[in-house]
């Protein structure tokens, strides 16, 4: 028998995780999709959003520092890994690709290891988002609540971002042609290194403002990174929409059968990823072509 | 490079693998370490065919490690079964069904997505074995108690069960499982699976089952895996559940890109590298955790600056050290041919068209049976839309057997669209293709190419890192041997018939010169040749040639249509192209294309005098 409090309760949750795990694919995807590197660090970078939070909370007590603190220090990170090390690797082949971004995720991880330490940290909610807030049918934790909105708010910056302003437009037109929009003579190095940054800002955000719900830990980043690649898979590479999509049909997905049996959510969203391959190759809202 | 001595690979093997128990203690490595090595090299061999052969990265190769270690160490512990070599031979077997199954979802797709849906896959696996499957496989705590093997000799009882005992054991099996390796990759299967990471398009234009082969590949992967797994169990008297994570995947990812790919062996010298430095640096150093930071950097490095591993890197200095001499000494085509006028070429077109073609001809083979005596390609009403825009529009064409038809049009005009509707490289919006009486509409272009009709791509199309006689050969085997097979166990040029039809093809090319020689070392008019070569090497019965002649001096021009002339005896060709003067005194016909349809067909002098003709090119000026 399903108790409904419960099955209400998890469906919010699995939302929360859902809108998480869709600002994070974002990045990842935008990233795909503008520079041809997937980035296997991106889960690193949610990691050391979190970490970098959680030294300017413990300095500063301030949550909201934290989470700026969080996002800049990634943005930076993202730009000059993009600049140091990532652009000598457009000319080189997609697996070189993913060995040298895979090599820099674990350097990642070593090093927060190496100063943190391998036990996992807290950042508590601010101040006035402790507790729980009644809902009428269900008590839900107030700060979750909070965060459905901030990562709401951060999913609609970043489509700002992507379909309102000028380098949105350059990056949308990047990821259908880039070698096109290189002959109409935009320095797409600058745009690499500028969509590099935004996209790995877009997982340290999320990183330090999950902090206080999951605690944060050097290898936080790994299964984040599998469910991100699975809401791409679903989504499709290269679409934002598609990591909005992706992203809350996993988080559900894994919420609900979490309901039921943890150990299985992960075989649920495998089963999820194989029917959208079998039923549409390129994701729910990808096109041929971006691979 | 490994073909003039057959053994002599396998032989080295054994010395060192018999050397070693001798030399690496002294070394400083401890025969747990040398074990280790031995397990993860294998596991390696396997991953190489699929990454260093195939050209397929995955992350995911943990749930074959695994799933091999834990069916044999369930069989051993749990069931009780007696014999360990057996247990482990079932344990590899289960790893391949399993990725046989795997392979199927995975390899619906390729590059990152591949890479992303193994990651996917493999912690599947581990979430699996971790909570549904915890009963069977201890979960968190995996299974202990896995025995060491014995082997019962009649008169006498062997045991392995110290390090230095199962270093025995695990040889051998490093042993067979190299020499097994040695021989697919030099089966025509591992000729095709490199084709396949050079060029999948090409590969399956050729005639190749490229979806068969890749999991063919996968499969090969998960069985060394699986093997490998099994191996792992016995070595430590226990069935790790830490196989199934991620960092398997990326430690064995890893080990592969440091020892250096395509060679076998690459896995295991980068898993010597990386577990001697992690002893090292935890034991010697006392780093602690710290040692998979340092080695993180060094993999970095390692990848910024040393591309092909350390094995690349010893092959790169070996060819700097011998002065690349094998490249340098032909470098032909050097001379520059004499400029040459239109009227010139014209002339020496003509010449050249007069004499006797210089190689025998090849043969076209006919597929299809001889009962059919209709036209050879007969296209109807194929119209090809793209959104708004109609590519290709009800265009009726139909093709005599043996002659030589030209397509010429202005740019925009359909014309390599309508060649890739009729290889089956695309599919027609509407209409219908019958080849050699038999409907091919829908069909796949490498079954078209099957029945013997294939093409020469505008943009070469090659196999960037084989030789010029391993590109016709794979071109070849796709017509000897069919679009798929599993010869997994034969050697390349006991094929019969092979190494004629390779010869042969190289000399009508005339590339003989240049047979040894990688297509990154060849000079653009050489590789145009090849490109057209690897169409031939099929012996298709009807061949297109999508602009033959492009961006070809005019010296070469000329020495290009003698080719093709040669090569059409016996078969029928139908050819694009934008230079009218060669064209016209080729082909027998001509079909005019404007804006996606037939404008005009008829005969060279025809189509020279026809007024439409002339005002689709130059635009309504009519020219006097």
């Amino acid at each position: 028998m399903i108790n409904w409090a419960n099955f209400i309760s998890q469906c919010f949750n699995g939302l929360v995780l859902g809108a998480l795990l869709a600002l994070i694919s974002s990045g990842l995807t935008i990233i795909y999709g503008t520079l041809g590197v997937l980035n296997l660090a991106h889960g690193a970078m949610f990691m050391l959003g979190g970490y970098a939070g959680w030294v300017a909370y413990s300095y500063t007590g301030s949550f909201i520092v934290a989470v700026i603190a969080g996002s800049m220090f990634v943005l930076v990170v993202g730009v000059v890994t993009e600049r140091v090390i990532i652009r000598s690797f457009y000319a080189r082949t997609p697996e070189d690709q993913l060995l040298v971004t895979f090599g820099l995720g674990i350097v990642f991880v070593e090093t927060v290891r190496f100063f943190f330490g391998s036990l996992s940290k807290m950042v508590p909610p601010p101040p006035g988002l402790v507790g729980i807030t009644p809902l009428g049918f269900m008590f839900y934790p107030t700060y979750r609540l909070a965060l459905l909105a901030i990562v709401a708010a951060a999913l609609l910056a970043l489509y700002v971002v992507l379909y309102r302003t000028r380098i949105g437009m350059i990056v949308r037109a990047g990821i259908e042609d880039a070698v096109m929009v290189g002959s109409l003579g935009i320095d797409v190095y600058k745009v690499f290194m500028l969509v590099f940054g935004i996209g790995a800002m877009a997982a340290g955000f999320a990183g330090i403002v999950n902090a206080p719900v999951v605690s944060i830990a050097p290898d936080v980043g790994e299964a984040i990174l599998v469910q991100t690649f699975v809401v791409v898979v679903i989504g499709g590479v290269g679409s934002f929409p598609g990591a909005v999509l992706g992203g809350l049909i996993a988080g559900e997905i894994i919420s609900i059968t979490s309901m039921f049996d943890p150990g299985y959510s992960y075989v649920m969203l495998f089963v999820a990823m194989t029917l959208v391959l079998v039923l549409r190759p390129y994701g729910l809202l990808g096109t041929a072509g971006r691979e | 490079m490994l073909r003039q001595r057959p053994f002599l690979v396998e032989a080295l093997t054994a010395a060192g693998l018999i050397a070693v128990p001798f030399v690496l203690p002294y070394l400083g490595f401890t025969p747990a370490t040398v074990n280790r090595i031995l397990v993860w090299g294998l596991f390696g061999i396997g991953f190489d065919i699929l990454f260093g052969f195939t050209g397929l990265l995955s992350f995911g190769q943990s749930a074959f490690f695994g799933t091999g270690g834990m069916v044999a160490a369930y069989l051993l512990t749990v069931l009780d079964y007696p014999d360990v070599f057996s247990a482990v031979f079932v344990g590899m077997i289960a790893a391949a069904v399993v990725g046989y199954l795997v392979g199927l979802i995975a390899l619906r797709r390729t590059g990152i997505y591949f890479a992303m849906i193994t990651v996917a896959i493999a912690e599947v696996f581990y979430f699996v074995e971790f909570n549904p499957l915890a009963a069977y496989t201890g979960g968190e705590n995996g299974l202990p108690g896995v025995p060491t093997p014995t082997l019962h000799l009649g008169f006498t009882t062997l045991k392995f069960n110290t390090d230095k005992s199962l270093y025995i054991v695990l040889a051998v099996c490093y042993f067979v499982g190299m020499v097994v390796a040695l021989r697919i990759v030099r089966s025509p299967v591992g000729a095709v699976l490199r084709a396949i990471r050079d060029n999948p398009l090409r590969a399956a234009a050729v005639g190749h089952n490229i979806h068969s082969y890749k999991l063919t590949s996968f499969v090969i992967a998960a069985a060394y895996a699986g093997f490998a797994g099994g191996l792992l169990g016995i070595m430590q008297g226990f069935m790790p559940p830490d196989a199934f994570t991620f960092d398997t995947s990326g430690q064995l990812v890893i080990q592969t890109a440091i020892g250096g790919t395509g060679a076998l062996f690459g896995p295991l010298v980068g898993a010597t590298v990386w577990l001697y430095l992690s002893d090292f640096l935890q034991t010697t150093l006392h780093l602690g955790a710290t040692w998979k930071l340092v080695l993180g950097v060094v993999f970095v490095l390692l990848v910024c600056f040393l591309r092909h591993g350390i094995i690349g890197g010893i092959y790169d200095i070996y060819r700097l050290a011998t002065g690349g001499s094998a490249a340098k000494a032909k470098a032909g085509d050097g001379t520059p041919a004499p400029a040459m006028t239109a009227e010139e070429e014209r002339s020496a077109t003509h010449a050249a068209l007069a004499e006797a073609p210089a190689a025998m001809p090849m043969a076209a083979r006919r597929r299809t049976g001889d009962e059919f005596v209709g036209p050879i390609l007969e296209a109807t009403a194929l119209t090809k839309r793209y959104g708004g825009l109609l590519a290709n529009s009800d265009i009726d064409f139909s093709v005599k057997r043996g002659e030589r038809r030209g397509i010429i049009g202005p740019n925009g005009a359909g014309k390599t669209t309508f060649f890739k509707i009729l290889t089956c490289e695309i599919e027609p919006t509407s209409g219908r293709i019958v080849f050699d009486g038999r409907d091919i509409t829908g069909m796949s272009v490498t079954d078209v190419c099957q029945l013997g009709l294939t093409k020469s791509y505008q943009v070469n199309q090659l196999f960037a890192r084989l030789t010029v006689r391993e590109n016709l050969t794979i071109s070849a085997l796709a017509e000897l041997r069919g679009k798929f097979r599993l010869d997994m166990f034969r050697s390349v040029p006991k094929i019969r018939g092979l190494a004629e039809q390779v010869e042969h093809t190289l000399a009508l090319v005339d590339l003989k010169d240049r047979a040894d020689v990688p297509v990154a070392a060849l000079a653009y008019g050489e590789k145009r040749r090849l490109e057209v070569g690897l169409a031939l090497a099929s012996s298709p019965s009807l061949l297109l040639l999508d602009e033959p002649l492009a961006g070809m001096s005019p010296q070469e021009r000329v020495e290009m249509v003698k080719l093709l002339k040669s090569i059409s005896r016996g078969r029928t060709m139908i050819i694009i192209d934008h230079d009218m003067d060669s064209l016209f005194e080729l082909v027998e016909r001509v079909t005019v294309l404007q804006e996606g349809r037939v404008l005009v067909e008829g005969t060279p002098d025809e189509i020279k005098g026809n007024a439409a003709v002339q005002e689709a090119y130059l635009g309504g000026v009519v020219a006097a």
